[in-house]
This record gives structure tokens, C-alpha cells and sequence, in this order.
């Protein structure tokens, strides 16, 4: 059982460096409370529709800043605002955080600045989905072995 | 002649004498006859004569002397003893009637000419008569001038038509050859030329008021004839006529004031008008008396009339007055309802847009501290840090001042531990303290309640400002904060006199007293303490920073509390005391407080509530989002639908789903417009779902919005499951949920 207990050490470090990061806030905490018997996999779900949403967004507001003559900054914003409220959902505080500045490089009609966030955010959300892959990866091989998951507070 | 019986008379010689006389007696009877026929004949034509018995006596006196006359025709003559009989019996009866006669006519004379005389009398009677209804029509007539002049006078509400009317009536029922009237100046020095009757626009003669001849019409209510001479009565050019007679009146110009409602008015009125009356020239009329009654009369009736005027004239311009102030208080009150509708809009703006930099400023700068910096880089992000938390204190401040003003602040009621309160106020305050080297002493009387009704969060606020301003303003020496349950008498305070507490059973007031021996107030500067950004001079002050809000605010919570603050100092360098009371719910009393919010009480740990089946709709445009929130409502056991659109959640929904939550921040979808299509498609009222908004933001137009579609309650996201299952809890339970946050 050395394993099992290693690797929920891991889990726990590992979801704890997560929070302290600021990468997850306590809505990710609410949505693991929200995994039992009936939703197995409601965290991995609610992640990989997250992600699609993510990359989706992320396409439409770069397409639309990348006009050069008139950027419509109505529409950037509408997909900055779904950004905002898919993350505050999930938790992604660093994502959202950034959505909160890129929306007033918006309001400013602000290329220069929207671009930046542009790039933060797609920074952020790709180190965020590299850490939570890691996380589920954790979550997998602790099935695998036959432990459970432990619930980290 | 003597007459004998034997001898026959002879023709003497004079017997032309005895034809004479035969004729004589002959016309003589026939006279005699004649008389009392034509008598017959002349009083049967007049209806009356009432001396009939003396006609009848006179004709037979006539009568008989004729025939006495007729007889002694026969008597020239040698005649028989039959005639001489006959003669001698009429000469008898004639005797006696003409006796008689004689006798009465000493009765009837005296009464005939007594008649001549009653008739003189009735003559003159009659001619008195004639006179007299002469005079009395001519009253008559005057009369009806009156009646006719008041009516003119009175039928009309404009001051000249009735001073022009009175001048116009007057000179046409008096014949007047000239009528005027002079007003008093508004000196009150001069009467003024206002009004004549043959010049129609007067030039402004005038005359001083004080001449004798004024003043003796002034001083009489009667009519007074004057002078022609006199200033008032040369109207007229001078001219080779001698000039009519003049009579001059008084008409009392009444003020509003004079009119008592029970008394008349006494006419101890200062201000009369002079109303001069010219009979034409050379016409050798006077003026009688009823005349100048008549002027009289006119006089007050003009009186009354002008003062009727006046005070139309007084209402119709307080009238307009009052309709002009209206006109411009409401364009007032439309400025400044604009103006509060613009700086509402601005704060709405504003409590965005600041807070929204600000908190990028903050978040980005404490990323940035964590990330590798120079030490010089670090110094720098952290004074950045520092004053964008400054700035968004300040900016907090001054937002939540704005709300606190136009009472969009609502405190927020709960349960909490006071002691906990004041310690952690006293390990806020400590390090500050420590290191001025000023020693803090907190004293908690015993009676204090450990746990309480109220706003912990802006309690501490307050707390917490009044004891840094007194470490702040304190170079030395110790602060002591005591609290402890005012009771009543003490709850008065002299310098609070409109503070009126009462306390009841299920709350109590809590004192605070912060003592510092710092460098005090003078008493002038005390009331400027709790204004917004006012100063004291002190360089002590100046120094601290600090930008004069804090008390100002504590003042407005302390006042939403329903307590007061204020304070107290000996002078300057003597140290001050700020004390404060406010109002704290005592908990385990089961009676809402009278705040609006519904409190939400410290609940017992919530039992694992489930709503098995309970059907939930579910409105939310983001994918992620929507996720989330139906795998806390499965969590719960509910039974979820999900719907991405407005059309499709009118769709779907059914009186089968008990609860609605709609996503109200989304762009493009109204969330409100699907809340008040639902309210229409379900009019019995338990048939509707209940309908809740899901929110990123607390805005109180987001509140007021959702209140007025009609919906139940208002969460706030992100949702943890332990909200969703309270909000679930209590939506159920009371059928409303105010907010929870």
C-alpha cells in the first residue's frame, strides 16, 4: 500500500501547489465535491468541455484581432466575457484573471493591449491544461492501483 | 189804493200809473213762475245739492208771491169777494213761507259761505299735493339712478371701468358739468388729477393732500360743498360764466386689512380719494339735498367697489406668483432630478470601471511579485502594490460613501461572536501601536453577550477607524477601548438630543469608548470632524494622510445602526474620547429584526438536505457553466433540464419544473424578457415555477431589475454546493429568497 499512499502524497502536493499557485481557486474544490458514484469522471468532463471551450474562444478572439483595418472589439469582448464566466466556473482563477484585464483592454478598444492578454491567456490556459492533465493523470494511476482518491480541503 | 166793495173803480185820471203797475205785476208773476222752473231744471242737472228743502221753501215763496202778484191783477178791477178771499189767503201764505224763508236762509248763508271757503281750502290742498309728488317722484327717480349707478359700478371687477363708470353715471344723473377724482399718491403727500369726465387722459395735475379745504371733506362723510375756487374745483378753464356750485366727497380707499370677518369695517382708514362734482355753469341750480345723498351713497358703493377690485387684483397676482414658483420648482426638481438620475449613472459606471482597473492593477502586481525580480524591481512592485491598495481603499471609500448617501446601503445582518470582533481589531491595531510604543487596553464589561445580531463586517470597520485615529493622533502615552450594554440612563445623552433609543427585549446598545491621550481637539474643530474630507490645521494631521472620510463613514454606519458616535476632548494636547452606541440584535430571539434583509442566521451544519426529484430547469448559454451548475443539482438529486436558449426554456418549461435558474449575465440572451414571458405563461400563481437569477456581479440595478420581472431570488456565482444547497433549501422553504451572496 506504500504505492497507494505515495501516490495520494502526490495527488495532495500536488493539488495543494495547484491552489497555492492560483491556478485553481475553491470552485475547483466544489466541483470535486461534486464526483460520486453517479458522476465518476464529472471533473475530467467538466475539464475537457472547459478546454474545447477554451480553444474555441481563444481561435474567434485572435481571428478577430487579427483584422487589421477595424477590430471588432464587441465581439471580442462577448468571447472574452464566455471566457470569464467558463473559468469562474471551473475555477481557473489565473485564466480569469486575465479575462478580467483583457476586458478593459477591450472596453479601451485597446489593440495593442488585448493582443498582450491574448497571449497571457493562451499562455495561462496551456499551462493550466498541462497541470490538470497531470492531475487527472495522478487521479488515474491511483485507480489503477486500487486507492481512492483522496479529498483534499 | 184802497179797494171797496160797492163802489166801482173808474178809470182816474192817473190811469196810465194803474197800467203800469198792471203790467209790472204781471211780469213781476211771471217772473216768479219763471224762477223756481229754471231753479227745477238747474239742480236737477247737478247731480248734488243738498239744500233741497230750502229750494222747495224758496219755490214755494217764489211761487206764492207770483201768484199773490197774478191775483192782484184782478184786483185793479171791480172784483168779487171769492177773489179778495183768494188774494187775502195767498198774501197770508206768502207771509208765512217768505217768513220762514227769512228765518232759515239765517241758518243756510253762514253754511253756503263756509262752503266757498273749504273749497279755497281744497285748492290749496291740492296744489300742496301736486307739489309734493313732484318732489317724491323726483326721489324716485334718484333712486333708481342709484340702483342703476351701483349696478354699473358693482358689475364690473376693473378698477378703472368702475372709476369711470361712477364719474360717467354721476355726471349723466346729476347733469353735471363736470365730475373728477383725485387719488392719493403713493406718497400719500399729493392727490393726483386720476379721472375726469370730459378729458380722457388727465394730465398728472396734482395738489398737496394737507389743504384746509381737503381736510374738511376728508374729515366728514358727507357730501361738502366747496369753492369753486379751490385747486381741486378748477377743472374747468376760467371763462366769463359764473361757475356752478361744487361739492366735493370723500371715497374711502379700504384696505385688505381693514375687512375684520365679524366686524365691519371702521373707517379709520388713512387713505381717501376726493371726488369733485360740477353743476354747470350759469343754470342757477343748486344742489339739493337729495343729491347729495346721492353722491354720498355713490361714494361708499365706489368704496366697496374698488376694494373688491383691489383684492381681485391682490389674489390674481398672488396667483400668478404662486403658478411662476411652480413652474420653476418643477423645472428645479426636474434638474435635480436629472442631476441625481446623471450621478447615478455615473457611480453605476464608475463602480465598475474603477474597481474593475484597480483590481487588474492588484492582481497583475501581485503576480508580478511572485515571479524573479531584482531587489530594486521588488521595491518597486511592492510600492505599486501599496498604493493601488491605497487607491482602492480610497476608492472603496468614496463608492461606498456615495451609496451610503443616497441609502442604497443596506446592512447585512448575521450572527457573530462581538469578543471575536474586538480581538481581532486589537491584533490589527497592535503592531501599529507597538511600535508608536503606545500601550492598548481593551475592558469588556461582563454583561457584554458574546454573541450578536448585526453587521460584523462594517462594526469592525467602524471599530477599527476610531481606534486607528486615536493611535494615529496619539505621539505617546496608551489607548483604552471599553465596551460594554448602555443602559437607559446613560443612553441619554445631553449633546445627542435628538438620539432616542429605545430598548427593547431583543436588542441591546452597545458602547464604545476609545480614550487616547493623544493631542486632542479643540472644541471648535469638533463638529468638523465628522464632515467628508474636512481637516483640522494641525501639521499632526497633515502628516497622518488620511483623507478625512473615515469618520464621516463610521458616522453613517453608526447612524444605519440606529446609534451615534461622537466625541469628546478637554482641548488640545488633553487627549480625546470617541464614544459610539449602536444597535445589536440580541441572537436566539426568534422576532425578525425590522431591517429588510432577511437575516440569514447562523444555521446549524445543514443535514444532507436532498431534493429527490425535484424537477429544475436550467438556463445558461455557456457550456462550461452550464455543466457545473447541473452537476451540483444532480448532486443534490435533482432531476435537471438544461436549455441554452431563451426560446427553448419557454419551450420546455412546464408547471412539472419547480425551479427556474437563469444565467442573467450573458449578453445577447434577456434573462429578464424569459422571466416575464414565464410569469405570463403561468398566471396561477402555484402553477409557476419559482424563478432564480444566477449572477456574476451584485449590482444593486441587477437586483432591482430581477425584482421587477418578477423573480424569486438572486444567487450569486460562483456557486459552491453548499449555496446552491441553502439557496435550494430556502427557496423551498419560503417560496422567496432575498439574496445570497
Amino acid at each position: 500500500m506504500d504505492v497507494v499512499n505515495q501516490l495520494r502524497r502526490q495527488f495532495v502536493d500536488y493539488y495543494t501547489s495547484l491552489h497555492r499557485e492560483g491556478f485553481v481557486d475553491d470552485q475547483f474544490t466544489q466541483l470535486q465535491k461534486l464526483q460520486d458514484e453517479n458522476s465518476p469522471d464529472f471533473v475530467v468532463e467538466v475539464a475537457s468541455l472547459f478546454f474545447e471551450d477554451c480553444e474555441k474562444l481563444i481561435n474567434n478572439m485572435a481571428r478577430a484581432l487579427e483584422q487589421q483595418q477595424r477590430v471588432d472589439f464587441k465581439q471580442v469582448d462577448a468571447s472574452v466575457h464566455q471566457l470569464k464566466g467558463s473559468s469562474s466556473s471551473i475555477g481557473a482563477m489565473r485564466v480569469k484573471n486575465v479575462c478580467i484585464a483583457f476586458r478593459s483592454f477591450c472596453e479601451a478598444q485597446n489593440r495593442e493591449g488585448c493582443l498582450r492578454c491574448l497571449q497571457q491567456v493562451t499562455h495561462e490556459y496551456s499551462l493550466l491544461k498541462n497541470k490538470l492533465q497531470t492531475l487527472f493523470r495522478l487521479e488515474q494511476q491511483i485507480l489503477a492501483v486500487g486507492g481512492s482518491i483522496p479529498v483534499v480541503e | 189804493m184802497e179797494s171797496c166793495y160797492c163802489i166801482e173803480p173808474q178809470w182816474p185820471a192817473d190811469e196810465l200809473l194803474m197800467k203800469y203797475q198792471y203790467i209790472s205785476d204781471f211780469f213781476i208773476a211771471l217772473a216768479y213762475f219763471s224762477i223756481p222752473l229754471e231753479l227745477i231744471y238747474f239742480v236737477k242737472k247737478s247731480a248734488v245739492f243738498p239744500y233741497r228743502w230750502v229750494l222747495v221753501q224758496f219755490g214755494a215763496f217764489i211761487v206764492l208771491c207770483g201768484a199773490t202778484h197774478l191775483i192782484n191783477l184782478w184786483t185793479f178791477t171791480v172784483h168779487s169777494r171769492t177773489v179778495a178771499i183768494v188774494m187775502t189767503t195767498a198774501k197770508v201764505l206768502t207771509a208765512a213761507v217768505s217768513c220762514a224763508t227769512a228765518l232759515m236762509l239765517v241758518h243756510i248763508i253762514p253754511d253756503l259761505l263756509s262752503v266757498q271757503t273749504r273749497e279755497l281750502f281744497l285748492k290749496n290742498k291740492a296744489a300742496e299735493l301736486d307739489r309734493e309728488m313732484g318732489l317724491i317722484r323726483t326721489q324716485e327717480e334718484t333712486g333708481r339712478h342709484v340702483r342703476m349707478l351701483t349696478h354699473e359700478i358693482r358689475s364690473t371687477l376693473d378698477r378703472h371701468t368702475i372709476l369711470q363708470t361712477t364719474l360717467v353715471e354721476l355726471g349723466r344723473t346729476l347733469a353735471l358739468e363736470e365730475c373728477a377724482l383725485w387719488m392719493p399718491t403713493r406718497t400719500g403727500l399729493e392727490l393726483q388729477l386720476s379721472y375726469t369726465l370730459h378729458q380722457q387722459n388727465p394730465v398728472g395735475y396734482t395738489v398737496p393732500i394737507h389743504l384746509p379745504v381737503i381736510n374738511q371733506v376728508f374729515s366728514s362723510s358727507h357730501a361738502v360743498k366747496i369753492s369753486p375756487n379751490c385747486p381741486v374745483a378748477r377743472l374747468r378753464p376760467a371763462g366769463k360764466y359764473v361757475p356752478g356750485e361744487v361739492v366735493a366727497v370723500r371715497v374711502p380707499l379700504l384696505h385688505l386689512s381693514n375687512f375684520q370677518i365679524n366686524d365691519w369695517p371702521e373707517l379709520s382708514t388713512k387713505r381717501y380719494a376726493l371726488m369733485v362734482l360740477m353743476l354747470p355753469a350759469d343754470s342757477a341750480r343748486q344742489w339739493h339735498v337729495y343729491e347729495l345723498e346721492l353722491v354720498e351713497v355713490v361714494a361708499d358703493q365706489v368704496a366697496v367697489a374698488l376694494s373688491h377690485a383691489a383684492i381681485l387684483e391682490e389674489s390674481m397676482r398672488a396667483r400668478e406668483l404662486l403658478m411662476e414658483q411652480n413652474v420653476a420648482l418643477d423645472l428645479a426638481r426636474r434638474e435635480a432630478e436629472t442631476a441625481i438620475r446623471a450621478r447615478n449613472d455615473f457611480l453605476a459606471v464608475m463602480n465598475h470601471e474603477m474597481r474593475t482597473p484597480m483590481h487588474v492593477i492588484i492582481a497583475l502586481s501581485s503576480l508580478l511579485q511572485e515571479t524573479e525580480l531584482t531587489p530594486e524591481q521588488r521595491l518597486m512592485v511592492e510600492t505599486i502594490l501599496k498604493s493601488s491598495n491605497l487607491l482602492a481603499t480610497l476608492i472603496n471609500d468614496v463608492l461606498d460613501l456615495s451609496s451610503l448617501e443616497d441609502g442604497s446601503l443596506q446592512l447585512e445582518l448575521e450572527t457573530f461572536n462581538l469578543y471575536a470582533v474586538f480581538r481581532e481589531v486589537l491584533n490589527l491595531i497592535e503592531p501599529v501601536a507597538s511600535v508608536k510604543r503606545l500601550h492598548v487596553s481593551l475592558n469588556l464589561a461582563p454583561d457584554l453577550p458574546e454573541y450578536a445580531i448585526g453587521d460584523e463586517k462594517r462594526l469592525m470597520q467602524t471599530i477599527l477607524n476610531v481606534v486607528s485615529n486615536a493611535v494615529k493622533f496619539s505621539m505617546e502615552g496608551s489607548i483604552s477601548i471599553t465596551a460594554f450594554v448602555a443602559k437607559s440612563e446613560s443612553l441619554r445623552d445631553s449633546r445627542a438630543p435628538e438620539f432616542y433609543p429605545v430598548p427593547s427585549d431583543n436588542h441591546f446598545y452597545l458602547r464604545v469608548q476609545v480614550k487616547d491621550s493623544g493631542s486632542g481637539i479643540s472644541p471648535q474643530d469638533i463638529h468638523k470632524l465628522f464632515t467628508k474630507f474636512a481637516q483640522t490645521q494641525s501639521t499632526a494631521t497633515r502628516n497622518s494622510g488620511g483623507s478625512g472620510l473615515g469618520l464621516a463613514i463610521c458616522k453613517r454606519f453608526v447612524n444605519l445602526m440606529e446609534g451615534h458616535i461622537w466625541i469628546e476632548s478637554e482641548g488640545l494636547g488633553k487627549g480625546c474620547t470617541a464614544i459610539f452606541i449602536v444597535k445589536l440584535g440580541i441572537p436566539g430571539c426568534l422576532n425578525e429584526s425590522k431591517l429588510p434583509i432577511m437575516p440569514r442566521m447562523s444555521t446549524t451544519i445543514h443535514s444532507q438536505i436532498a431534493f429527490p426529484g425535484l424537477k429544475v430547469l436550467v438556463m445558461d448559454e455557456n457550456g462550461v457553466s452550464r455543466m457545473v451548475t447541473k452537476g451540483l443539482l444532480v448532486h443534490l438529486g435533482c432531476d435537471v433540464t438544461m436549455v441554452s436558449s431563451s426560446d427553448e426554456c419557454l419551450r420546455v418549461v412546464s408547471h412539472e419544473h419547480k425551479v427556474v435558474l437563469i444565467d442573467v449575465c450573458v449578453p445577447g440572451i434577456d434573462g429578464y424578457e424569459t422571466a416575464m414571458r414565464i410569469h405570463e405563461k403561468f398566471t396561477k400563481h402555484h402553477e409557476r415555477p419559482l424563478i432564480v437569477a444566477l449572477t456574476g456581479n451584485t449590482d444593486k440595478v441587477i437586483n432591482e431589475n430581477c425584482m421587477k420581472v418578477g423573480m424569486d431570488g438572486i444567487v450569486l456565482k460562483p456557486v459552491s454546493l453548499d449555496k446552491m444547497r441553502s439557496v435550494l433549501s430556502d427557496l423551498l422553504e419560503h417560496q422567496v429568497l432575498f439574496e445570497a451572496i
